[in-house]
């Protein structure tokens, strides 16, 4: 298949995004595209920069080289790894000496970098490659009753450099397009451009909910059906951690979390189980409710 | 604060290393600051504070200090920056630093070695495997013995 992707799924979604996984799977087939999760991918090499960034260094160009062996294009589903490896893409492909350096050591596990393979995330490929047009011309199942509050987090957009400033950070409205597209409403709520806090969740778990709990409080406000996002951290701060941010706040809660291949597979005419609606802890009852047929 | 307690060679040691460069650049503005999320929820994380504490040589503070760990990476700072100076990789600089004297934080601890063990942040058992294969997605390897030796190299 000519329109094959490396899918890149980090440490998170394997065990904790599964719905996003699947969901990501379906919808991109759905646009005869094939996302194939490389077996030697690893660790995207984000989350240890703090410690080592030459350790982030090899590990994001390790990934770089099993994408380049396997001749294809990457398409990553977490945030943090899009951000990393679409960085140190750039710095390999820009700098004769570093992948030279770089590929001395990447020798002793019997890898090299010589072109890195494009990195994109994935709702940045649905909304170049397929766009918001050609989604609304397959929605089969219109979301006219529906209204999503997006939450864009920080790498999806950020550092904007990594992303050949494919969009503004300051004006965010990529997500929302392609959502608006399956019928559904987008809320504005105030903020809606703040991370969630998650790099800090091992660090100071108190802080971190606070950073989430103010956030979500304003998400609350706006009151929609469910707040839609593109990264498993963000989705570990909202979902998982929202009974905790929930208790710090001493106030109720109760927003639905979900993943825009999600939302727009429901759309697009997949099932409730093909999405894994069911997955997160902070489920859409009104999604289920209308999809609970199929 | 004593001024035989300063490292006035501390901003060098900060600009040698990759991404800390543009740390002379910086004129104070304090825009890093006013978009920083974490700092307007807590006073202890000030950028503009600590790139001062920085220039000043106060070497011993900064790197011991809890402060430098409380970057959530948003890279609001970069992307607002008016001179170009990247506050979130100055603050990876340090880190780096202080992780290279001995006083990296435990959390990374811990993560090195799950990434040394597992080649990723989370163990993924056959249980979860079989988990994924009820959902019709693919099996993974639970372990990548190439990332804890390239960690090695680093």
């Amino acid at each position: 298949m000519e329109n094959k992707y490396a899918l890149f799924l980090g440490c998170t979604i394997p065990l904790r995004g599964r719905q996003y996984e699947k969901s990501a799977v379906e919808v991109a087939r759905l646009f005869g595209a094939e996302l194939e999760p490389q077996q030697d991918f690893a660790c995207c090499g984000f989350p240890i920069k703090s410690a080592t960034r030459e350790g982030t260094l090899l590990l994001a160009a390790r990934n770089l080289a099993v994408a380049e062996e396997a001749g294809l294009e990457v398409l990553a589903l977490c945030s943090s790894c899009a951000s990393v490896l679409a960085e140190v893409a750039e710095e390999l492909a820009e700098d004769d000496g570093l992948r030279s350096r770089v590929n001395e050591k990447l020798a002793k596990v019997n890898r090299k970098v010589e072109k890195p393979p494009r990195v994109r995330h994935f709702a940045r490929w649905l909304y170049e490659e397929v766009g918001p047009e050609a989604i609304k011309e397959k929605v089969v199942a219109p979301l006219g009753d529906f209204r999503f509050a997006v939450h864009y987090g920080c790498h999806y957009l950020k550092p904007s450099w990594a992303f050949h400033d494919a969009e503004d950070p300051e004006a965010p409205h990529s997500i929302g397009d392609l959502l608006r597209a399956t019928g559904a409403a987008v809320v504005d709520y105030a903020e809606y451009k703040k991370c969630c806090g998650g790099a800090l969740l091992g660090i100071d778990a108190e802080l971190s909910l606070a950073i989430a709990g103010e956030k979500l409080t304003r998400v609350k406000a706006a009151g929609p059906d469910a707040v839609v996002l593109v990264c498993p951290f963000c989705a570990v701060m909202y979902d998982d951690n929202q009974k905790k941010i929930a208790a710090q706040l001493e106030q109720k809660l109760e927003l639905p979390v979900l993943f825009l291949p999600q939302v727009l597979g429901l759309a697009l005419g997949l099932s409730s189980q093909d999405v894994g609606l069911k997955l997160a802890k902070n489920k859409c009852e009104k999604l289920l409710a209308a999809f609970a047929g199929e | 604060m004593t001024i035989n307690k300063t490292d006035p060679g501390f901003k060098y040691d900060v600009a040698a290393e990759p991404g800390g460069e543009a740390i002379k650049y910086c004129f104070a503005c304090g825009t890093c600051t006013a978009a920083c999320p974490v700092r307007a929820i807590d006073e202890r994380y000030n950028p503009r504070k600590i790139i001062r504490m920085i220039l000043l040589g106060l070497r011993e503070r900064v790197l011991s200090s809890d402060f430098i760990w409380l970057c959530s990476t948003c890279y609001s700072c970069e992307e607002r920056c008016p001179q170009g100076v990247s506050f979130a990789e100055i603050i990876t600089a340090v880190k780096n630093i202080a992780a290279r004297e001995g006083k990296l934080h435990p959390a990374y601890v811990t993560q090195l070695d799950l990434l040394k063990q597992f080649g990723r942040l989370y163990e993924l058992e056959e249980f979860d495997n079989k988990k994924r294969a009820k959902m019709g997605l693919a099996e993974l390897k639970t372990t990548c013995d190439e990332v804890g030796k390239l960690l090695e190299e680093s």
